[in-house]
């Protein structure tokens, strides 16, 4: 290859040699340079140019070749998904035993405003005003004239409402498909039910979640769709509840009680029955929580599973029903029962003198305090907690409703023999009624201990443990239908049904210290039919005062029993027991020939 | 710069301006800039009345604007189509100063529309983007610069245009305005490229790229956005691309009929960034197809016309204006049919505009007067050299 020098050494030489100017020469040889490099700078750009050109062919064909594909392709309709997870509205229906229907879900609308849509603000607001007395006219066309893009007006519509709001023709304001959650039964068993509201909120479909009671403690099994729809069995009966609060409420009327509570439970199941507690409330409606009073004034308040107290003389049954389970004594042992009974500084004393001796039978007949605690005395401290304890009254119920855990009993920081002494009777220590109930209905069940439940068992639960034996509870049973056939629960004796039960009457512990004269717990605890029982029962009367006699009387006798006596006159039956009339004589069947 | 050549074209000093110019213009893309321009007023009529009515004014409100904003554009691409090179070089430099102070001063005296980004100076009967206008300015400057670096003993152009291009496209950044500051970026590369950029250097430049792309989808959210939904194989219906894509297949070939398009009332941007959705619905691929076609005649011919070109400084600034332009089309049109991720882009001519569619015409004009026919030896080059021995008494 012949090498081009860059400069023209040779022709510079030759002309300078001449005596030439060599520049000439040198600007020649410049722009020949020049002009060279340009040739293969313009060879080069060609080439890359058609290397743009091609890729810019090729680019315009791909993006046209997209367009035909996409043409000839079907269109998807556009789906407008909801953001986020969408909120499942199928929350499971609530029933009783046999099926009927305590809670379910019921469509209705939402109303809501998209003021950018409105054709008419002042209009809608006033129309809107009208239709709803209590939304304020001035505001809603602040809101509507406003910023807002969004607002939500009411939550739930009735039918009428809301074709009176079509009726306005606003396109701006808009209805949303909301299920909500319905009580057919109105107050009944709502303690139970506790109630529903809305949790999160779209404009599709809101959120109910459960706010108090069964709603709140099963909230995830309700709104659980793999359960497919299956509702939620409840171990209420519904005809049983209707009565019980019927005959509840008019109980408490009669003995101007401030509040009343009614347990009945299936002794071999542990179900609950009916569970009553007055006064109630709609949970349709559910009412706000009393702000900064005693919340156990609220309707909402569960009086037989949250509210503890002092129930008196129904724990007799246990002191007794211990001793005679570890043989200490017999139905007819006698105990001394000459009072009052001085132990140290405190004194006990009975309603009224029962003479120097009582048989056992007797002292929970006439409800001693003297010889309850002369047979505790015998029983001793460790043993009697030990067996109150096995009863279930240290801890709260296991009931499965939202309340249940705050229904905790009150115990003594330390059990003295004070505390033995008074607890024997039912002082000293407090409970709720459903603590009491659970405990006669384990008396009921042979001595075995009986769970409460809400839900439905068809099948009574295995292994319950052994409280006291057999026996021991059937003799404890007999006595209590003694107290009621002839001792201080006569009122309770319906005929048929052979109650054996217990009164007590506990003195209210006043908040500022010692207890009141005339504010009562009046309670009756017990179970039927006393041959074979089969259910427990507990009523508690809150504050009553009998007003028909000379004097007001306020012992349970006079007060909570004969409430107790009608629930089971009226449920007995719905219960499907059959009442057993003692046959007189002549009363049998007479076989008629003619 | 032209060099005039004894005998090799019929240009005579003293002819006529406008039969000059008629002459050596390129016609088919005047023609087919004229196509483009129509069709953006037909669209227009489509897909401009849903923005009308929500800012309250007649239904054709933006197509009497659009009609006066592309007689001004018209106007503007025909008198610097007029323009000699030389005249060419010296409007865009001065442009470019202009321009670049505009951008410079955004921040202060800018507004953003409401829409986030800092990028219009409003003018109260219109608004106007300096960085439309900066896109053509820098590219004449650009290939000043880089055709006087191919002299023997010029300045460093290819260093200092690089430079430009930088800070221009960090200003563009700082809006956020990603779209044109790769646009200005990938301006200079064409630039580069035609220039004669080594081959390891444009592979380094493309990593540079990936990279400073990646930097972006993990600095900006706003970016990462896009750059997700574009990756993600099942388009959302509710976004501007779901509805687009929907569009364009409700069109089917032949479109769903004149006015009876859907898709212009659910996108914000159908009279601009989508404007090519609206017409696949409308007209159909017929129309779309069109336009495409109509988008990469223009810039082929340009591009092969200016293959013939001999001087450096004309042959860059047209490759980077037909490039430059067609690459926003591409891009625009891309994005409708999901090729490429989400980048607001305007459709040269044929989107709502006025600054997009002047900027255009003024970009259109000077690619005009550069890809005019001028004396470029061919076959006189060769007799040039051989009579150039004689002329200038060198040995042969």
């Amino acid at each position: 290859m012949i090498r081009t020098p860059l400069r023209p050494l040779a022709r510079i030489l030759s002309a300078r040699a001449k005596g030439e100017n060599p520049d000439a020469i040198e600007r020649e040889n410049l722009r020949l340079r020049h002009e060279e490099m340009r040739d293969r700078q313009r060879l080069r750009a060609e080439g890359r140019l058609l290397i743009l050109g091609l890729l810019f062919f090729g680019a315009f064909t791909v993006v046209g070749a997209r367009m035909g594909t996409l043409a000839a392709s079907e269109p998807m309709e556009p789906v407008a998904a909801a953001s986020g997870a969408s909120i499942l509205a199928q929350r499971a229906d609530i029933v009783d035993r046999k099926g009927r229907v305590l809670a379910t879900n019921l469509a209705t609308h939402s109303l809501y405003a998209q003021p950018p849509l409105m054709v008419d603000p002042d209009r809608a607001a006033l129309e809107l005003a009208r239709i709803f007395p209590d939304l304020d006219a001035d505001r809603l066309r602040a809101d509507f004239t406003g910023s807002r893009k969004f607002l939500w007006i009411k939550r739930r519509l009735s039918p009428e409402q809301m074709q009176a709001v079509h009726d306005i023709g606003d396109p701006g304001l808009l209805f949303g498909p909301r299920e909500m959650r319905l009580y057919p039964n109105g107050t009944l068993a709502a303690h139970v039910l506790g109630g529903a509201g809305f949790g999160r909120e779209g404009v599709t479909s809101a959120e109910v979640v459960g706010t108090a009671g069964v709603e709140k403690q099963f909230d995830t099994w309700l709104r659980d769709p793999a359960n497919g729809g299956r509702p939620l069995e409840l171990s209420l009966d519904l005809s049983v509840q209707a009565a019980v609060e019927a005959v509840l409420a008019g109980g408490m009327r009669l003995m101007n009680a401030k509040g009343a509570t009614a347990v009945i439970m299936d002794v071999r199941t542990g179900e609950v029955i009916s569970l009553a507690s007055l006064p109630d409330f709609d949970p349709n409606a559910r009412p706000a929580p009393l702000a900064g009073r005693d919340p156990s004034d609220s309707p909402l308040f569960n009086r037989a599973v949250q509210g503890v107290y002092e129930l008196g003389s129904t724990f007799k049954a246990f002191t007794v029903g211990q001793a005679l389970d570890l043989g200490l004594v017999s139905p007819e042992t006698l105990i001394d029962t000459r009072g009052p009974l001085k132990w140290g500084r405190f004194t006990i004393r009975d309603f009224r003198n029962y003479g120097p001796q009582l048989t056992v039978r007797e002292v929970l007949v006439k409800s001693s305090n003297i010889g309850t605690a002369r047979i505790v005395a015998m029983t001793g401290a460790e043993r009697q907690q030990a067996f109150l304890k096995a009863l279930g009254f240290f801890e709260p119920t296991s009931l499965e409703i939202a309340e249940a855990p705050t229904g905790r009993p009150l115990l003594p920081r330390k059990w003295s023999e004070i505390v033995m002494l008074t607890a024997s009777y039912g002082h000293g220590l407090s409970a709720s009624p459903l603590h009491l109930a659970a405990a006669y209905a384990t008396i009921g069940n042979g001595g075995v201990r009986v769970m409460p439940t809400i839900l439905r068992r068809t099948v009574p639960p295995e292994g319950g443990a052994r409280v006291m034996s057999a026996e021991a509870a059937a003799t404890l049973v007999s006595i209590m239908r003694e107290t009621v056939a002839h001792g201080t629960a006569t009122f309770a004796d319906v005929p048929g049904y052979a109650v054996a039960g217990k009164t007590g009457t506990a003195d209210k512990p006043d908040p500022r210290g010692g207890y009141y004269d005339d504010r009562v717990i009046a309670t009756f605890a017990g179970v039927f039919p006393a041959h074979d029982p089969a259910y427990s029962i507990v009523v508690t009367l809150d504050e009553p005062v009998e007003t028909s006699g000379t004097e007001p009387r306020r012992t349970a006798g006079w007060t909570a029993v004969p409430v107790a006596a009608e629930i089971i006159r009226r449920t007995a039956p719905l219960l499907g027991l059959r009442p057993e009339v003692e046959q007189g004589t002549g009363a049998g069947l007479i076989r008629v020939r003619n | 710069m032209t060099e005039m050549v004894f005998g090799t074209q019929p240009v005579r000093a003293g002819d006529p301006i406008l039969p000059r110019w008629w002459r050596t213009i390129d016609r088919w893309t005047l023609l087919c800039v004229l196509a483009l321009f129509g069709i953006g007023m037909l669209l227009g009529l489509a897909a401009s009345p849903p923005l009308a009515e929500k800012n309250g004014f007649q239904p054709f409100h933006y197509v009497q604007r659009q009609a006066v904003f592309g007689a001004m554009a018209f106007v503007v691409m025909l008198l610097v189509s007029m323009m000699s090179p030389r005249q060419v070089r010296r409007i865009g430099v001065l442009g470019f100063v202009l321009a670049f102070v505009a951008l410079v001063f955004l921040p202060v005296f800018g507004t953003d529309f409401g829409k986030g980004a800092v990028r219009w100076y409003s003018l109260g009967f219109g608004s106007f983007q300096p960085s439309e206008f900066l896109k053509p300015c820098f590219v004449i400057l650009a290939a000043w610069l880089m055709a006087a670096s191919q002299e023997i003993g010029g300045p460093p152009g290819k260093a200092w245009s690089l430079i430009l291009a930088a800070v221009i496209a960090l200003f563009l950044a700082l809006q956020p305005d990603f779209g044109q500051a790769a646009l200005v970026l990938f301006s200079w590369g064409v630039i580069y490229f035609v220039a004669g950029a080594p081959f390891l250097l444009l592979t380094l430049l493309a990593g540079l790229a990936v990279a400073g792309g990646m930097l972006a989808y993990n600095s900006s959210e706003h970016f990462a956005r896009r750059i997700d939904g574009f990756l993600s194989p099942e388009v959302d219906p509710r976004t501007q691309l779901g509805y687009a894509t929907n569009a364009i297949q409700e069109g089917g070939f032949f479109g769903v009929g004149v006015g009876e398009g859907t898709v212009k009332w659910s996108l914000p941007d159908a009279h601009t960034d989508f404007i090519i959705a609206v017409a696949a619905e409308e007209y159909g691929l017929v129309l779309v197809l069109a336009i495409i076609g109509l988008y990469a005649l223009i810039t082929s011919r340009a591009l092969f016309r200016l293959m013939r070109e001999r001087d450096p400084f004309i042959r860059l600034a047209g490759a980077g204006l037909a490039c430059a332009f067609g690459v926003q089309a591409l891009i625009n049109m891309g994005v409708a049919v999901r090729l490429l991720p989400a980048k607001g882009m305007t459709l040269p001519f044929v989107s709502y505009g006025g600054s997009s569619v002047i900027a255009s015409g003024l970009a259109l004009g000077m690619l005009l007067a550069l890809t005019r026919t001028r004396p470029q030896g061919g076959i006189e080059d060769i007799l040039l050299k051989q009579r150039s021995g004689p002329w200038h008494g060198r040995d042969s």
